[in-house]
């Protein structure tokens, strides 16, 4: 789009915002402040004056980084806010904490600690299945998560200041960051060879409010600082990120759950700076010791012990379920995103369980089997409202 | 005649955004060589300490120094402030680079961390006798600093009032040099001294170019020619970019 670059967000009639007190630009604007930098987890003051000295532009303070919430199970929440005051204390950069989805009280919480973002994050525990914080409330900002265009414009017509990729965290894996932001670029790029009359069923179809949809048609790109989040573990990833379009980089158990941290801290700095000069790439990337081990989600071994997400395993449940097929012959088909099918697993016999699996596909929820060595399911955990 | 944004970290997409809509190409800064391709140097907004961090893996201080001292004019936004000034406080535990050059003490996060972030019109009397326009500016301060003392050869641009729960706590680090009855009420933040500029707030996210425009002039002022050599290809073995795009400018 032509002319001064100026673009209003327009219909904000419903929305209360105190626009005095919290406009969306001062929110913004550290966002902006962030670009070219990367945010890095961090649960102790040391570890957060560690980033600080390597070069981090912000830390995320919380009290287990995503691959130990992985592995240790159970309910994650909020972090205990003295924690977070004294990493607060520790460093001069900007500091983020996690608050649960829909939680707004934990986000209230955090408000009031004084920090300087909100990130409203899917790694924790949902609170809130079929809703997120109405972050117009608020005067401190929010980042979220997302894994598509539609996602991203609706957090951010509930008042996310910033979004990242949902990614997957803690596993030090790359491949659903990638997927997550080829598909939101993808669907930019769809947008904005459209014609304009089409945009109206576009947005219908990503179940995005229209007029984000047009003013990201009309910007070429996400309306808000986009920044990749979720299995970042070397230099390479965080520039390959930044590469395929994203303004920064979000690195969680990449840094410390790795050999040499204080090294792949600053070499991950550099590689988002230098992210189009492979010479700088490879000077940085060499001698850093151990990578986080990370979990490959394809890894026969892994499936067996651990959790499933196969991506398309709703869409399989779907189908079954709009088509009235009834799960009756006690075997779940788990339909993976090559189009690879696996028929061995069984339905558990627990009744309870399987109840609670058909009312999950009845409902179209996104869940998660466990199978531990069975190959019949025997736990089952609901990872998100179908947004 | 290009002008350098130093593009470390933070916005200096935002900053090579507003000169376009002046009309002049912004050139992105990584490495020392590039500083011999610009007229002008322009340190965007963004976290200080990384930027000072970054320029040290890159040797880029002394660079940066010598061009400070050539004489040629440089911007400093927010961060960019920072690195300009002969003293910070606020620092982070081992202190932090700075390429010192303009006669002022900095505090850094003056106002607090993004809670106590805020737009405020400021009157910029200078820039509206050069530049026109409007008597007032959007002043966008994000985790701002404040400029405590100048040195005489400064010349003060802008100043913000305190805010009145800043006002009354009392910083151990800053006591003795709140004893200026100036600052007790209003803080500077925008400052002219020869060949640098510096502003604590963010030109760059607003749609008023006046700032870039005023800065521009400051390069003709210093007699800059186009650069002798056009800027080599700078591209090295980057691999061809996707093509940039704007962040909107967010106002109400």
């Amino acid at each position: 789009m032509a002319g001064s670059g100026v673009v209003t967000v327009y219909g904000n009639g419903a929305i209360t915002e105190t626009t005095k007190q919290s406009p969306f630009s001062v929110k913004v604007g550290l966002a902006q402040m962030l670009r070219g930098g990367v945010i890095m987890d961090v649960v102790t003051p040391e570890q957060a004056r560690v980033a600080e000295e390597a070069g981090a532009c912000a830390v995320m303070a919380l009290e287990r980084v995503p691959a130990d919430i992985r592995a240790q199970g159970g309910v994650a929440r909020m972090s205990d806010p003295q924690l977070i005051k004294e990493i607060k204390q520790a460093v001069t950069i900007p500091v983020m904490a996690k608050a649960r989805i829909g939680h707004f009280v934990e986000a209230q919480i955090l408000e009031a600690i004084g920090i300087d973002y909100v990130d409203e994050s899917e790694v924790l525990t949902l609170a809130d299945d079929e809703n997120h914080i109405n972050k117009h409330n608020f005067r401190i900002p929010f980042v979220c998560g997302c894994r598509n265009l539609g996602e991203a414009l609706r957090r951010i017509r509930e008042g996310a200041a910033m979004i990242r990729t949902k990614g997957e965290a803690g596993t030090g894996n790359i491949i659903e960051a990638v997927r997550h932001v080829r598909s939101v670029m993808g669907d930019i790029r769809v947008l904005r060879n459209m014609d304009d009359d089409e945009v109206f069923t576009f947005a219908k179809k990503l179940q995005a409010p229209y007029d984000l949809v047009m003013q990201t048609k009309q910007l070429g790109r996400l309306p808000v600082v986009h920044f990749a989040a979720g299995g970042v573990a070397t230099p390479a990833d965080a520039a390959l990120m930044m590469q395929l379009g994203c303004d920064g980089v979000f690195v969680g158990s990449g840094v410390f759950k790795s050999g040499d941290p204080a090294r792949r801290a600053r070499a991950i700095v550099q590689a988002v700076t230098h992210y189009s000069d492979p010479e700088v790439l490879a000077e940085v990337s060499c001698g850093l010791g151990e990578a986080m081990v990370g979990i490959n989600l394809n890894d026969d071994k892994v499936e067996r012990e651990g959790f499933w997400y196969y991506k398309d395993y709703v869409l399989a449940c779907q189908i079954c379920s709009s088509l009235g097929v009834y799960i009756v012959h006690m075997h779940v088909s788990l339909v993976s995103e090559s189009g690879n099918t696996t028929d061995d697993f069984k339905l558990p016999t627990d009744e309870n369980l399987l109840n609670r699996i058909k009312n999950g596909f009845e409902e179209g929820k996104d869940l998660v089997v466990c199978a531990m060595g069975e190959e019949q399911i025997c736990a089952l955990k609901d990872i998100g409202p179908k947004n | 005649m290009a002008i350098g944004v130093l593009a470390l970290q933070g916005s200096f997409n935002e900053h090579i955004a507003a000169l376009k809509r002046v009309g002049v190409k912004g050139e992105q800064i990584r490495k020392p060589e590039q500083l011999q391709n610009v007229s002008g140097l322009i340190i965007p907004g963004g976290e200080s300490t990384t930027m000072a961090k970054l320029a040290e893996y890159h040797n880029l201080f002394p660079a940066l120094r010598e061009f400070v001292k050539m004489g040629k004019p440089v911007w400093g936004t927010c961060a960019g402030l920072i690195f300009l000034a002969d003293k910070a406080i606020g620092q982070k535990t081992g202190g932090q680079e700075l390429i010192g050059g303009l006669n002022c003490t900095v505090h850094r996060n003056f106002f607090g961390s993004q809670i106590q972030s805020f737009e405020a019109e400021i009157s910029v009397p200078e820039i509206v006798a050069k530049e026109g326009g409007p008597p007032s500016f959007r002043g966008v301060f994000i985790r701002a600093p404040g400029i405590l003392e100048v040195g005489p050869e400064v010349q003060v641009l802008a100043e913000v009032p305190v805010p009145s729960d800043k006002a009354a706590k009392s910083d151990p680090a800053v006591e003795n040099v709140e004893e200026n009855a100036a600052s007790e009420q209003k803080v500077i933040v925008a400052v002219k001294q020869g060949n640098l500029l510096a502003t604590a707030f963010h030109p760059e996210l607003t749609a008023d170019t006046r700032w870039h425009s005023y800065f521009l002039k400051m390069l003709s002022e210093t007699n800059q020619e186009a650069s002798s050599s056009t800027s080599l290809s700078s591209e090295n073995l980057s691999f061809c970019e996707p093509p940039k795009y704007d962040l909107p400018i967010f106002q109400q």
